[in-house]
């Protein structure tokens, strides 16, 4: 212990790789909030750029929680029985199918927008569709959501409990639904989370695969840093920031409180 | 578990994962095929994209390191030195997790551009702009920033799981310091860096966001691939780019789970 608080030389660092995350995020709120970037603070405060980006690229925010809340959806309803099947199962096949699954998070999202694209760019109706953009955050999201959840699928205490509730007569729905899932509940959480995260968040994919109708928020910023003046950039970040981060400390928070009841997931 | 409810758990995953990546990816793989087998290796054979291969892999491959060394001094800092507002601290140190790559670029634009603060206080102190956002530095910068929390956040989490009586014995039987680094943490370490390395690696090969923002003059194979496809419509070559970045940074990730450590990482 005393080794390291007499060290400065981690200190410095430490002091060092703070400043450096934190002061790009004060520059980018004030910027966004002051009346003019190049005079600064002596511009005074405004709400204006912030009222501009509402206007512009307020579709986006709702377009992108959306997207996350059905991405969530999608790959609960996909993902969670698939972990079961995973951690009862350790067969050479589902190993395959485990590593298969995950290739499209290794795979640069780049990759995978260009292959969508290829395959069903053609089907117009589809390719200009909200759902476009959905089954590419559902592909690159699932392995998170399986990966998560199948661990705490594989808990041996887990298994124990599901081998009473059969004895006892209980149905493959009465034992999934009533006993295995709320048990694994803050693993599912933590899986949504971090789905939700990535969904928001997902530019790579994304950006070729929206259409001017179908613009996310990391897209509108792109588009907003691009062609617009610094302080509606910065403010469109802001928008980020205040949309964004309460709803993930939300999720976060009914992860602790899931945590507590039910006991640590893995 | 019967074979038959198995399957059934199966199917929607399945469903969603072959319609929507296998089959549009074999698309893919199969494209460059119709202009000729040299296609496939036109990432090596020309000049051009073996400079932004070689451009992106150096790039990757210095971020690696940097993260690695700043995320493990502040990590074991983090994780040995208690204080008040730790937890606070650690967690601002990983908010930048989920922001988008687009806006790390941004802030690079904020911090180093040409209206950016350290341009005006350059001018305000020698009256010359300094700016380094559109070039291999802001690069660099950008790349760093969205790869230290993953570093620090792994490096924090493996230092405080880390068995202080082996450097409690080894300080007693008077090794140095520097000892103590090499035979001790270094050794303790080693699963996080293996893993957080390839994810850190493999996360600044694909990243696309924060290069495109930049608009940088310091070409990436990411951008290379996007103004095949968009600006030149040549599909198969960027399809052809596409399959050697993946290859690669699908295998430095296999790789590193082979060495042991869960590895996935996520775009930015």
């Amino acid at each position: 212990m005393a080794a390291a608080r007499r060290s400065p030389l981690l200190l410095s660092l430490t002091v060092l790789v703070t400043v450096f995350t934190v002061a790009p995020m004060l520059l980018s709120v004030t910027a966004g909030l002051v009346g003019n970037y190049s005079t600064g603070l002596r511009s005074g405060l405004t709400l204006r750029w912030l009222g501009e980006v509402w206007e512009g690229y307020g579709d986006t925010v709702w377009r992108s929680l959306l997207l996350a809340a059905c991405c969530v959806a999608g790959t609960l309803l996909a993902g969670v029985p698939c972990a079961y099947a995973m951690a009862r199962s350790r067969s050479r096949a589902m190993r395959l199918f485990e590593e298969l699954i995950t290739l499209p998070v290794a795979v640069p999202g780049l990759a995978t927008a260009l292959a969508l694209i290829l395959a069903y760019g053609q089907l117009r109706g589809f390719r200009g569709s909200f759902a476009f953009i959905l089954v590419g955050h559902l592909v690159f999201t699932l392995p998170f959501m399986v990966r998560t959840v199948a661990a705490a699928f594989a808990r041996p205490e887990l298994r124990a409990l599901e081998e009473a509730a059969r004895s006892l007569g209980a149905s493959f729905t009465q034992r999934f639904l009533g006993v295995l899932v709320p048990a694994v509940m803050p693993s599912i959480v933590a899986g949504s989370l971090m789905v939700f995260t990535l969904s928001v968040g997902e530019f790579n994919l994304t950006w070729m695969l929206h259409t001017p109708l179908t613009r996310t928020l990391p897209v509108g910023l792109a588009d907003s840093y691009a062609s617009m003046r610094l302080e509606i950039g910065s403010a469109y970040t802001l928008v980020f920031f205040i949309v964004i981060l309460p709803v993930l400390w939300g999720l976060q928070w009914l992860g602790t409180l899931f945590e507590r009841r039910h006991g640590r997931h893995e | 578990m019967s074979r038959r409810l198995l399957a059934l758990c199966l199917a929607p995953a399945a469903a969603l994962f072959f319609a929507f990546w296998l089959l549009p990816m074999a698309w893919l793989v199969a494209l460059p095929a119709g202009k000729g087998w040299a296609t496939y290796v036109a990432v090596l054979t020309s000049a051009r994209y073996a400079t932004s291969l070689a451009n992106t892999v150096l790039l990757s491959l210095a971020v690696t390191a940097a993260t690695l060394v700043l995320g493990a001094a502040v990590g074991l800092y983090l994780a040995r030195t208690p204080f008040r507002g730790r937890r606070a601290l650690l967690s601002v140190l990983s908010l930048p997790l989920s922001f988008p790559g687009v806006i790390v670029g941004f802030f690079m634009i904020l911090l180093g551009g040409r209206q950016g603060a350290v341009a005006q206080a350059a001018e305000a102190l020698t009256g010359e702009r300094v700016t380094f956002a559109y070039g291999l530095t802001g690069l660099f910068l950008a790349y760093l920033y969205f790869s230290l929390p993953r570093a620090i956040a792994s490096y924090t989490a493996a230092a405080q799981a880390m068995d202080l009586q082996l450097e409690e014995a080894a300080r007693s039987l008077g090794a140095s310091r520097w000892r103590i680094l090499r035979d001790v943490w270094v050794p303790a370490l080693t699963p996080t860096t293996v893993a957080c390395g390839a994810i850190v690696f493999a996360t600044a090969m694909g990243a696309f966001g924060t290069a495109f923002t930049l608009a940088s003059k310091f070409e990436v194979l990411p951008i290379t691939i996007y103004n095949e496809f968009t600006n030149y419509a040549n599909f198969a070559l960027a399809a052809s780019l596409s399959i050697a970045l993946g290859l690669m940074t699908w295998l430095v990730l296999f790789l590193a789970r082979r060495l042991g450590g869960p590895a996935m990482g996520a775009g930015a």
